[in-house]
């Protein structure tokens, strides 16, 4: 059983969690996951890393609330435990040799760059963290990101918190404007991470992209979490989760993740009666 | 005088168009009066062909005595002698091409039902009597087992019957390893599977899930920091295989793990279940062997018409005949010589159908079965609206890609030293799928149990060096 040591509302719908988890905290580095369940007979569920302290046995990890399990999850309090906490998986983000970098995230994403950004600026490296969300009662890890960023521009759809506009707007700002970035790293929705690969590619910079897709074992067993990269199958379990920007097939990769919208929709739903129910 | 009934009794099922709305067992197994019916078949033959055919050498026709005077104690005892997993093997092992295959009987007639005496003796026991507790005296050197399918349970197991302390190391939540993500509930209840488990335990096995080895905790830091004198990689082959062809991607399109590992492990079939899987209409399964034909009858029992493509015939199908047989008579649909081409979707990305070309046998291939070729023009379409890749699987290369020095084939698999399973890595050893590729449960525990021999020959040799 892995024990819950803090719980904190980031926004609405957004919560962190600290994990007492001492062997994943032992091995966990930026850009690798976790899978959990949250009780048993309950569904396994991916969540990337969003911060670790080895010292402390702990894992931190951001989730939005989208499903029945993730509901499930929120019910939780201090001092609660989960059924299952495997990790870390995948690969972690390649920093080596990296001098300025641009990290673009977007919403609850940002929670996954965050960790990133975070290596990279310890690691010496000039980081211009680029973060959004939609409008200001959804900032997350702000304070976070300005520790952890040479410079922090911040957009909002609605202009409600920084700038009004899209993250690739404030990207293209900063080319434009004459920064010259190694590599571009994008965390956030797909559609997000689609047009931020399509602009760095007309800049010819090269972009990374962490995918989030389905998945069930996390291993490479099931193959669930299949993408198109560069016109071959990848598993994003095992062979990623961050891959070439300029190669992922992201239409494909949108379709692949409405696959069970339906069933989380009526999940969501049902969960929901009940908990009604139970208030009543 | 052996009872001379040229045929073996028949093993009560469920029938066909009952058991193809559920996920209870099919099988129902012998009555009593059955099994001692079945057990006076044995002629006792003095050189044993029927043990020389199983891999893990249970005295069969020892067993099947006991059962015939009706001491069924006294044939659990026999079998539990060999194999760790008796109720598990008396139902998927293969016995058609090992124990009975090699039975005497079988030359006029039917074998002895080998396999259906093994299951009615486990699960006799299991229903009589509790789990023995008595656990073996410790010798205080420590094993870590790398994965809890078949060859690596058979080696905890060994080795904890000898003395030593046993750790297995699962990725999963859940112990068992293909017993419990692949094969499903109507052919191997998990109840049956957890039950072997506890046995385990109760011999003082402890499994560690959620760790994953190649990930959370390395080889070499088990026999560093950990303390393990020996490590046994029993990992199985769980990478599946897709075919590279158009449309692979598309929604709806399942590796045979996704779909089994959601229907049997994550328990999708039942109605409250968390996991979601697609409750397809028109399900078509590639490939024709076990796995194909568990993930068939899956589909068909969560509701959908089930046709299963191979593109070679009836023959070659890799299939066990009973599995095969009972996907036929629970109206799965067999469209034999015929080889998908690409999968087509609709515009929201979700699988509409399958094109496929016909086939025809050529001349044997290296397997020496006949290879397939492809009838020019023959092109056709299969309407589908979720399609199961069943063709294989190869090792996962976790351990492989973060154990240095550990050898392995070209495709995956371990390299490992036949007889004792030692890799070429001092103290590391391997058995199962992970060093043949998909294979068979008992195939996999008789390469845990060699493994587990010479791990105890190389402790005890190392134990005397040092002392």
């Amino acid at each position: 059983m892995y024990r819950i040591l803090k719980k904190a509302r980031l926004n609405p719908t957004v919560t962190l969690m600290e994990i007492e988890a001492p062997l994943v905290a032992k091995k966990a580095e930026p850009g690798q996951f976790i899978i959990l369940r949250v009780s048993d007979e309950g569904e396994r569920i991916p969540l990337t890393i969003a911060d670790y302290d080895r010292a402390k046995g702990t894992v931190t990890i951001i989730y939005q609330i989208v499903g029945a399990t993730t509901q499930e999850l929120d019910r939780l309090e201090d001092g609660d435990c989960l059924e299952d906490f495997a990790g870390p998986l995948g690969k972690p983000t390649e920093i080596e040799g990296l001098s300025k970098v641009a990290v673009v995230g977007g919403g609850v994403g940002c929670a996954i760059a965050y960790p990133v950004a975070k290596k990279l600026h310890e690691c010496g490296c000039e980081v211009h963290s680029i973060i959004g969300f939609r409008s200001a009662e959804l900032v997350i890890l702000e304070d976070e990101f300005e520790r952890a960023s040479t410079r922090l521009v911040r957009m909002s759809d609605d202009g409600t918190w920084g700038d009004k506009g899209l993250v690739t707007d404030a990207l293209k700002r900063l080319i434009d404007g004459g920064e010259r970035y190694d590599r571009v790293i994008t965390i956030g929705p797909l559609i997000m991470m689609k047009f931020v690969c399509k602009l760095t590619k007309e800049y010819g910079i090269p972009t990374v992209a962490s995918m989030n897709p389905i998945m069930i074992d996390g291993t490479g067993m099931c193959g669930c979490c299949r993408l198109t990269v560069g016109g071959e199958t990848k598993f994003a379990c095992v062979d990623g989760p961050e891959f070439d920007g300029h190669l992922i097939d992201f239409d494909s990769a949108i379709k692949r993740a409405a696959m069970y919208s339906e069933f989380e929709r009526a999940a969501r739903e049902r969960t929901c009666r009940l908990m009604n129910a139970g208030v009543k | 005088m052996a009872n001379m009934s040229i045929k073996k009794n028949e093993m009560p099922v469920q029938a066909p168009e009952v058991r193809n709305g559920n996920f209870f067992e099919v099988a129902l197994g012998y009555t009593p009066e059955q099994a001692m019916d079945e057990a006076t078949r044995c002629l006792h033959c003095k050189h044993m062909p029927c043990v020389a055919g199983c891999p893990v050498e249970i005295r069969i026709p020892d067993f099947i005595a006991r059962v015939a005077e009706g001491d069924f104690e006294g044939a659990y005892d026999i079998i539990a002698e060999s194999s760790s997993l008796p109720a598990v093997c008396g139902r998927v092992c293969p016995q058609e091409t090992q124990c009975e295959a090699k039975c005497v009987r079988g030359i006029k007639g039917e074998p002895v039902g080998i396999g259906r005496l093994e299951r009615f003796v486990a699960d006799y026991h299991n229903r009589n009597s509790g789990i023995d507790t008595r656990m073996p005296p410790r010798n205080g050197h420590k094993v870590a087992v790398i994965g809890s399918g078949p060859s690596g349970l058979t080696c905890a197991g060994d080795l904890a019957r000898r003395g030593y302390d046993v750790t297995v190391y699962e990725a999963l939540h859940l112990a068992g390893g293909v017993l419990v993500y692949g094969i499903p509930e109507f052919r191997l209840p998990k109840a049956i599977v957890r039950r072997e488990i506890d046995g385990l335990k109760a011999l003082g096995v402890a499994i560690e899930t959620n760790v994953i080895i190649g990930k959370t905790i390395s080889v070499d830091e088990l026999m560093s920091e950990y303390g393990y004198e020996a490590v046994f990689i029993g990992s199985g082959a769980g990478l599946p295989r897709f075919m590279n062809i158009p449309g692979e991607n598309l929604n709806g399109v399942y590796s045979a793990n996704e779909f089994l590992t959601r229907a049997n492990l994550m328990k999708a079939y039942m109605a409250d279940s968390e996991t979601p899987i697609q409750r397809g209409r028109n399900v078509v399964v590639v490939g024709g062997g076990n796995v194909a034909m568990d993930a068939a009858r899956c589909a068909k029992r969560l509701g959908a018409d089930v046709t299963i493509v191979y593109r070679r015939a009836m023959e070659e199908l890799p299939a066990r005949r009973e599995e095969v047989e009972h996907a036929m008579e629970e109206g799965v649909v067999f469209r034999l010589l015929t080889n998908p081409v690409k999968i087509d979707g609709n515009p929201e990305g979700w699988v509409s159908s399958i094109t496929c070309v016909r086939m025809e046998l050529g001349e044997p291939d290296e397997s020496g079965r006949r290879s397939p070729k492809v009838i020019p023009d023959s092109e056709f379409d299969i309407e589908a609206d979720c399609v199961i890749i069943a063709i294989g699987t190869s090792p996962n290369p976790l351990i492989k890609s973060t154990t240095e020095g550990l050898k392995t084939q070209r495709w995956g698999g371990i390299v490992v030293d036949e007889a004792t399973g030692a890799t070429s890595r001092e103290g590391v050893y391997a058995g199962g799928d992970a060093v043949t590729g998909a294979a068979t449960v008992i195939l996999a525990m008789g390469a845990g149990k060699n493994a587990a021999a010479a791990i105890d020959d190389y402790i005890r040799g190392k134990s005397k060096q040092g002392g």
